[in-house]
């Protein structure tokens, strides 16, 4: 799935596999979903599992203000000049797949500006279940739901929950207070997804944010390999 | 040369990252200034004879070979606002990514190498004018027709505005996109000869006072 181009001249440009100077650039992992589903939780969670272990960044992509990058800035999740904030011009959706090069440029600044890193996360400002990456920003996205926007939406499918290379199905804790059925959600996720893998998760439990960070380490290590 | 190359680089759609970005759009409206297709119009013939005259200027001496770093800075000392130049330079190495994979060439490679946090954005389109095979009247006109289509575009996003009424705005100023392009085209021949002092200097204080106060809201649409 990796595309193994380069180009000559000073500047990567988007797929790119490797840097400039021939090593093999960061991992680039999208997260997308709907508005409060957990992305940038589940974001900051990522952090917190992984930081001790690799070299990361994220880039967020609000939709009108700075909050979520505020928000991984003020819960100190990485030191500030590893977080990178886009604009999207009122189309959060547009600056992950239609037109990517705000996004690229930050990953290129953070590359540039930070040394050389791991992983990249970039957040989408959530819109709704049909924005997905662009392959030239991510290496593998994530698409996020939560059992509170209702247990029909794996059920209803859309590019997010059907394509996603893994779908995380958040605050699991929350399912008897909204009357979310778990198994149906799973049965239909299967259905849309076949083999892709689902995660069910809620970042007040204990184990947290542990499989997900697994998933990362294992993309991680395919994309090294 | 392909005159279609032209379709494809005025595209809306073309991927350069000018769609986060209304072109003073945000804060006019903001400020009372846009409150409508007729104060739409107003607005966008403002910014034509303005900054769409100097971008298509700058552009058309790109495409005619004049030095880019000299073009770059006469773009800065024609843009006071900082947060403007910023904005600028940002949109030109957007422009410059989607050029150098759109089409390839050896001297977009060099202005990469030459200007890697980018280069005033028209001056970035004459070049990609160029690379494209493209004329400098080519040039001019794209130049122009942004100038307006971008705050056409955010209007209709941040007034609700009817998306017919906004196409028809840009239609009516058609004849006048003629004009700044001629006039543009005129312009950037004199600087072949004369230097770039010669390149027209029209500016527009309420669109570089509102690109400040833009940049320190906290709360906004668009990047400028
Ligand atoms: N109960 C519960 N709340 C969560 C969980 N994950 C996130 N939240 C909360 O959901 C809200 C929205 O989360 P956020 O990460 O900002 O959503 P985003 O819009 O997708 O980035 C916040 O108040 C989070 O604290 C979870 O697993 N369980
Ligand atoms: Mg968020």
């Amino acid at each position: 799935m990796h595309l193994d181009h380069s180009h000559d001249g000073p500047t990567a440009l988007s797929a790119d596999a490797h840097r400039k100077d021939g090593t093999r650039r960061a991992l680039r992992i999208g997260l997308g979903g709907p508005v409060g589903s957990g992305k940038t939780a589940t974001v900051a969670a990522l952090c917190r599992a992984l930081r001790d272990e690799l070299s990361l960044a994220v880039v967020t992509n609000d939709i009108y203000t700075r909050e979520d990058a505020e928000f991984l800035l003020r819960e100190a999740v990485l030191p500030p000049e590893r977080i990178t904030a886009v604009e999207t011009g009122a189309c959060p959706h547009t600056a992950i797949r239609d037109d990517i090069s705000a996004n690229l440029e930050a990953v290129e600044d953070l590359e540039d500006e930070v040394g050389s890193l791991d992983l990249i996360l970039v957040e989408s400002g959530g819109d709704n279940l049909t924005a997905t990456f662009s392959k030239g920003l991510v290496d593998a996205q994530i698409f996020v739901i939560d059992v509170a926007g209702g247990d029909d939406i794996p059920r209803k499918g859309g590019p997010g929950v059907t394509t996603a290379d893994l779908l995380i199905v958040n605050k699991t804790d929350l399912a008897p207070y909204v009357g979310s059925d778990l198994a149906r959600m799973a049965a239909d996720a299967k259905a849309q997804r076949g083999e892709l893998p689902v995660v069910f998760q809620s970042l007040r439990g204990e184990a947290g944010v542990t499989a997900v960070a697994d998933w990362v380490r294992a993309r991680l290590a395919a994309w090294t390999a | 040369m392909s005159r279609a190359a032209l379709l494809v680089l005025a595209d809306g759609r073309f991927p350069a990252g000018g769609h986060a970005h209304s072109g003073g759009a945000e804060a006019a409206v903001k400020a009372g200034r846009i409150t409508g297709a007729e104060s739409l119009e107003s607005f966008c013939r403002g910014r034509l004879y303005t900054a769409g005259l100097v971008s298509s200027a700058l552009a058309t001496a790109a495409v005619l070979g004049v030095d880019p770093r000299q073009l770059d800075e006469a773009a800065d000392a024609r843009t006071p606002s900082p947060a403007l130049r910023v904005a600028a330079r940002k949109l030109g190495r957007q422009l410059l990514r989607a050029a150098r994979a759109t089409w390839p060439s050896p001297e977009l490679d060099a202005l990469a190498g030459q200007f890697p946090k980018g280069a005033h954005q028209p001056v970035v389109l004459g070049l990609t004018a160029r690379a494209a095979g493209l004329e400098p009247v080519d040039a001019a006109y794209c130049a122009a027709y942004e100038s307006v289509s971008g705050p056409a575009s955010a209007t209709v996003r941040l007034l609700s505005l009817d998306p017919f009424d906004a196409t028809a705005v840009l239609a009516r100023l058609a004849p006048e996109l003629d004009r700044v392009a001629t006039r543009a085209v005129e312009a950037a021949r004199t600087a072949v000869e004369e230097g770039v002092d010669a390149l027209p200097s029209a500016s527009a204080p309420l669109l570089e006072i509102g690109a400040e106060l833009h940049a320190a809201w906290p709360v906004r649409l668009f990047a400028s």
